[in-house]
């Protein structure tokens, strides 16, 4: 890597001394690009120097297909070409004006060929123009690189660099650099100086080379004679240490909210159907199966707008799972009100025959669902801190959904109605409710939010017939935890118990702490068996 | 009156411990006496299957003493039947010594794979058969102490006594899935070789072993019918059918329903003890919560609370689970889940319960009359 680094500061120096290139831009044309085929390797290398004078954007791509062997020339016209191999040969591109040329045969093309001097050359023009790239993330890259491997040579190219640097998070990770390599100097003024900049970086390499500055050696003296620095460096390891754990615990409690956020889109229904209507519904895994593979089907149907398809997969899955749920209930479940231990046995019985009819219809494979490009990727908050944006909007969904079910049963006239049903039946339907329709609705709404958890699953795990059989025990747990018939309950009971699971995890590994989990919650229910929020008042007996 | 009324009065029991006797005459013979080429002859396929069906009624008649008389809807006591089953596979891994693959004397062969230096200190007294089987009926028991002690305290009934049962036999089957428990994980415990010296393999054990259940069936059944049957079994019917009520009149509601729980379980245990050494393992997938819900099937397709209807449903449910999985596949998931809504809607006292509207259309008054 070394010469690489002296190339690069070499070319700094010669071109900070020569007159800025813009003056004279040449254009990036065929005929700058031509003597690349030339077989003289020094007409070659003044060519890759021109080339990369002129500042165009398309120099990038092609000194980089160049070096990667991707860069030919086209035996017809001697047009140059970028090409990527396929299954019939080559598909081409045009180097200057990136027009698809389509697919060509290997020997329609002219390799063009580098050897070891001319190849040090383009990877030195290419960290340099990345360096001063107009891309600020390029720029980024090429300094958090360098910071791996610090010389003298790449700190002096960064110094250069950092003077006409305008944007701020590059400045900074230049500015590390350059205190990292000022580090190793020899003025402890100079040194502290650097310190005092090392601590605010999060970066591991950092950290390791600060630690390094406290470490003895065998014969017990510290490999770092002066006092006050390693002082100094020991602060600046316990402030980075410090706010390493900050961001540690940061990551866990996301972690756990976006755990809880899936406990809570998955315990939601549930907590309408058997908190609020007193059904047990052992099928309301499979309800959310049904969603998941709503959002499948929806996928197949319109492959060219994926991204758009979560949009129409939430409502359709909401339809799809609240009407089986409507049918469950009209079907089976009214003939059994009052009867939970009754219920719950004929609804496992359902939960097996949908299992079943997706095994027979869809195979007893797991199916792929693909995610977004919106959901794709993280929010990177710093180098040690990032939020992937797929748990990032599954919490924000699960929020909406709660907010959602939360209004629409304290707002609305059907909502007035179910709790009006739940609390007293008899008195309902004396006031004019018409409590079987409601009945229905009430296991569709819920039945129909366990179809758009299905569809928030399908993005993080697996789809196959056996998803339901996974969640039902948690959410169950989540529902019991939270106290029946409270949608608050649920939803910090959810919540309370992702974070509680991911706390966990480190400790214990996820099995045990699920485990743990679980038999805190058998025996919390020992304590209070009607949960954190028990109901109040009369509705208690019913 | 004397003290074997309980059984002279049980008309059902009567028929079903004289097909129960007369299996278990006529299967050794068939299969050890009739020569291999008559058509009377019984693999040992046969055997150990009907061996298994015997397993599963034990198992059954336990779920039906807690559900059928109590009405407390375990969904977790396929978690009594698989310790019971490990306990009895421990015992048989011990007996293996130093057959294994490895050839390691002390260690079993999971053990040795995983790298462990010396057994565990729960492994200790396994190789002993009277220790094992102490187990067998103490490891069960002790867990449905501890679980009703906590659970019938605290008033903890219904379905939320359901959900938690789930949640216990679910918890045993994650911590049973790992490596580090030492009951060999994934796998579970296999290829034991024999049982007190007897080639497990042998016909003459299978048969033995059968016979075994089957008698284990018989007193089970004898068991539980002098239980429903006593003072003892009237204060848990009245638990069943009013609680609340019980308890004002000054039972204590929670010890009776603690006892027949324990009870329960250790009879699950030995149910367990005896399937292992039949079908030659013992893995977590019996802790799983499918299993255990299958178990209330069986007892609800027999009819509840008659203690000879599970017994019957467990023979039927599994007889066409065996003959669904192998003929039909695809569809044996339909009917069980078809069975379940079935039972549930049409026929909430099994298949006892429709003989028995059949013998009263056909005019067997007497029967009529006793039932109201």
């Amino acid at each position: 890597m070394r010469y690489i680094w002296t190339a690069l500061f070499l070319l700094f120096i010669g071109s900070a001394g020569a007159d800025e290139p813009s003056a004279t831009n040449p254009a990036l044309d065929a005929a700058a690009l031509a003597p690349l085929a030339s077989d003289d390797f020094d007409e070659k290398g003044r060519a890759i120097d021109a080339i990369a004078a002129t500042g165009d954007a398309h120099v990038l791509p092609i000194l980089r297909s160049l070096l990667d062997g991707q860069l030919f020339q086209r035996k017809d016209d001697d047009r140059f070409v970028i090409a990527a191999e396929s299954d019939a040969g080559y598909d081409i591109t045009d180097a200057l004006t990136s027009e698809n040329l389509g697919s060509v045969g290997k020997r329609d093309l002219r390799k063009l060929g580098l050897n070891n001097s001319l190849r040090s050359q383009l990877e030195t023009v290419l960290a340099r123009l990345s360096l001063t790239s107009p891309d600020t993330s390029i720029r980024l890259a090429a300094v958090n690189n360098m910071l791996k491997n610090p010389t003298e040579d790449t700190t002096a190219a960064i110094r250069a660099a950092l003077a006409n640097e305008k944007d701020s998070a590059v400045a900074d990770a230049m500015r590390t650099v350059i205190a990292m390599s000022d580090l190793g100097g020899g003025d402890p003024v100079v040194r502290l100086a650097a310190i005092d900049i090392l601590r605010d970086s999060l970066s591991p390499d950092v950290k390791n080379r600060l630690s390094a500055l406290l470490e003895k050696t065998s014969d017990g003296t510290f490999t770092e004679p002066d006092e006050n620095i390693r002082g100094a460096a020991e602060r600046a390891v316990a402030h980075i240490e410090s706010k390493v754990s900050l961001y540690g615990f940061a990551e866990n409690v996301f972690f756990g909210l976006s755990l809880g956020s899936v406990l809570l889109l998955s315990a939601i229904g549930l907590a309408i159907t058997f908190g609020v209507m007193g059904v047990i519904n052992m099928a309301h895994g499979e309800l959310m199966m049904l969603g998941a593979y709503t959002t499948y089907v929806i996928q197949l149907l319109m492959p060219n707008h994926i991204d758009a398809s979560l949009f129409v997969a939430v409502p359709a899955a909401f339809l799809v799972a609240g009407l089986v749920g409507i049918a469950i209930e009209r079907g089976v479940i009214r003939y059994l009100y009052g009867r939970p231990l009754e219920t719950l046995l004929a609804t496992f019985g359902i939960s097996l025959i949908l299992q079943q009819a997706v095994r027979s219809i869809f195979s007893p494979l797991n199916r792929s669902v693909s995610t977004p490009e919106w959901m794709s990727g993280s929010w990177q908050i710093n180098e040690i801190f990032s939020l992937t944006y797929n748990r990032l909007y599954i919490v924000l969904f699960a929020l909406i959904v709660f907010v959602g079910l939360l209004l629409l049963l304290k707002k609305t006239r059907l909502g007035l109605q179910v709790r009006a049903v739940s609390q007293n039946r008899s008195m309902a339907r004396t006031m004019g409710v018409r409590s079987n329709w409601v009945d229905a609705l009430t296991f569709g709404l819920g039945s129909g939010i366990a179809g758009v958890a299905g569809v928030a699953l399908s993005q993080l795990t697996n789809v196959g017939p056996n998803l339901g059989q996974s969640y039902i025990i948690d959410s169950f747990m989540v529902v019991v935890f939270g106290g029946v018939g409270n949608l608050w309950g649920t939803f910090v009971g959810a919540m309370s118990l992702g974070v509680v699971n991911k706390f966990l995890e480190p400790f214990s590994g996820a099995v045990l702490a699920k485990i743990l989990v679980l038999v805190f919650l058998i025996l919390f229910i020992q304590k209070r068996p009607r949960g954190l929020f028990p109901q109040k008042g009369r509705a208690v007996e019913g | 009156m004397n003290s074997l009324a309980f059984i002279r009065s049980d008309r059902g029991g009567h028929i079903f411990l004289g097909l129960l006797a007369a299996v278990t005459l006529v299967v050794p013979v068939l299969s050890l006496m009739v020569p291999e080429t008559s058509a009377l002859h019984l693999s040992s396929y046969t055997v150990t299957l009907v061996g298994k069906y015997l397993c599963f009624a034990l198992l059954a008649l336990a779920l039906d003493l807690v559900w059928g008389y109590c009405g407390i809807l375990s969904l977790g006591h396929g978690a009594f039947f698989a310790l019971g089953g490990y306990a009895m596979g421990m015992y048989l891994m011990r007996q293996i010594g130093d057959r294994g693959v490895y050839g390691n004397p002390e260690l079993p062969d999971f053990m040795v794979f995983l790298n462990w230096k010396e057994l565990p200190w729960y492994w200790f007294g396994f190789d002993h058969f009277w220790f094992a089987m102490v187990m067998v009926v103490v490891v069960p028991g002790l867990l449905a102490f501890a679980f009703g002690w906590f659970a019938f305290r605290s008033r903890v009934t219904g379905v939320y006594l359901s959900i938690i049962t789930q949640a216990l036999t679910f918890a045993l089957m994650l911590a049973f899935f790992r490596n580090e428990m030492g009951f060999g994980g994934n796998n579970g415990l296999t290829d034991f070789k024999d049982i007190l010296g007897f080639n497990l393999q042998s016909d003459a054990t299978r048969a033995t072993i059968f016979v075994l259940s089957a008698l284990a069936l018989g007193l089970g059944y004898i068991a539980c019918r002098y239980i429903v049957s006593s003072k003892l079994g009237r204060v848990v019917t009245a638990i069943r059918d009013a609680e609340s009520r019980t308890r004002f009149i000054g039972y204590q509601v929670d010890n009776y329903k603690l006892w027949i729980f324990t009870f329960s379980a250790m009879l699950a245990g030995i149910a367990g003890a005896l399937y292992v050494p039949q079908v030659g393992i013992i893995n977590p997938g019996e802790f799983s919560p499918l299993n255990s819900i299958e178990l209330v099937v069986w007892v609800a397709v027999g009819g509840r609370a008659t203690l000879y209807g599970a017994v019957l449903g467990a023979f039927t449910v599994n007889y066409a689970k065996t003959y669904f999985t192998a003929a039909l596949p695809d569809v044996w998931l339909f009917a069980l889940g078809a069975l379940f809504v079935i039972v549930t809607m049409f026929l909430p006292r099994g298949l006892i319960g429709l003989l028995e509207r059949i013998k009263v259309r056909r005019g067997a008054p007497q029967l009529a009359e006793r039932k109201s």
